[in-house]
């Protein structure tokens, strides 16, 4: 069911590319970002895709969704587009890469996303957004 | 001009008023040039992590172009005091 799930998320992530490719002003590019983060309630910018990260920070990011049983979240691969990874920069006033949006809104990079898992902070966000983070179901006490 | 170590601190504290700051150039580690800094201020008072970590980027916004990977960690003096005893 995942695998299914996960194939059809990176073929959307893919088709979002090809679009990219055509876009060409800078200004449809955040426009076109506006409706991304809108898209999903989980969505991810990164270097490389979930199945194959390729940087460290990157990894991390999806490690911490895979820890909190986040499976079910679009992705989009910025070393494949250069336009894509600038624009996303500039749309988030961010300097770096990976990006997490939740719900259309920018939550940060790898430092704040793991600082949220630490604080049990992120447990809470996801319920915000109707998602149940599996750490609730684990019965080991956490860390 | 290569970005040091000092010069982020030295920069972090007359910026936003760092009260300690921890440096680590962790470009070997790395593939370029790349900083772990933990930032200690009072100033991050009563603000969410977000604003924080937008308020060192601002700061080191010239050098962070130059920079490949950036880590950071955001504390109040309050919170500096309780990971110190931990």
């Amino acid at each position: 069911m995942n695998s299914v799930m996960n194939s059809i998320l990176r073929h959307t992530a893919r088709a979002a590319g090809a679009r990219w490719m055509s876009s060409s002003s800078s200004e449809e590019v955040l426009k076109n970002l506006e409706q991304i983060v809108k898209k999903d309630k989980v969505v991810v910018f990164m270097k490389g895709t979930p199945a194959q990260p390729m940087c460290g920070f990157s990894n991390a990011v999806v490690q911490i969704l895979r820890m909190h049983g986040v499976e079910k979240y679009s992705s989009y691969n910025v070393l494949e587009n250069q336009e894509l990874r600038q624009g996303v920069k500039t749309f988030s006033n961010w300097p770096t890469i990976p990006q997490v949006f939740f719900n259309g809104e920018f939550v940060g990079g790898c430092d704040i996303l793991l600082q949220m898992h630490q604080s049990g902070d992120l447990v809470e966000e996801l319920d915000k957004l109707g998602i149940r983070s599996a750490l609730l179901d684990k019965t080991t006490p956490s860390q | 001009m290569a970005i040091t170590t000092d010069h982020i601190r030295d920069k972090l504290i007359a910026e936003i008023g760092a009260i300690h700051v921890e440096v680590e150039d962790t470009s070997a580690n790395r593939c370029a040039t790349s900083f772990k800094v933990i930032v200690v201020s009072p100033q991050f008072e009563g603000k969410p992590l977000l604003q924080r970590h937008r308020m060192v980027n601002t700061c080191l916004a010239t050098e962070l172009k130059e920079i490949h990977a950036f880590e950071q960690k955001t504390l109040t003096p309050e919170q500096w005091e309780k990971q110190k005893q931990q």
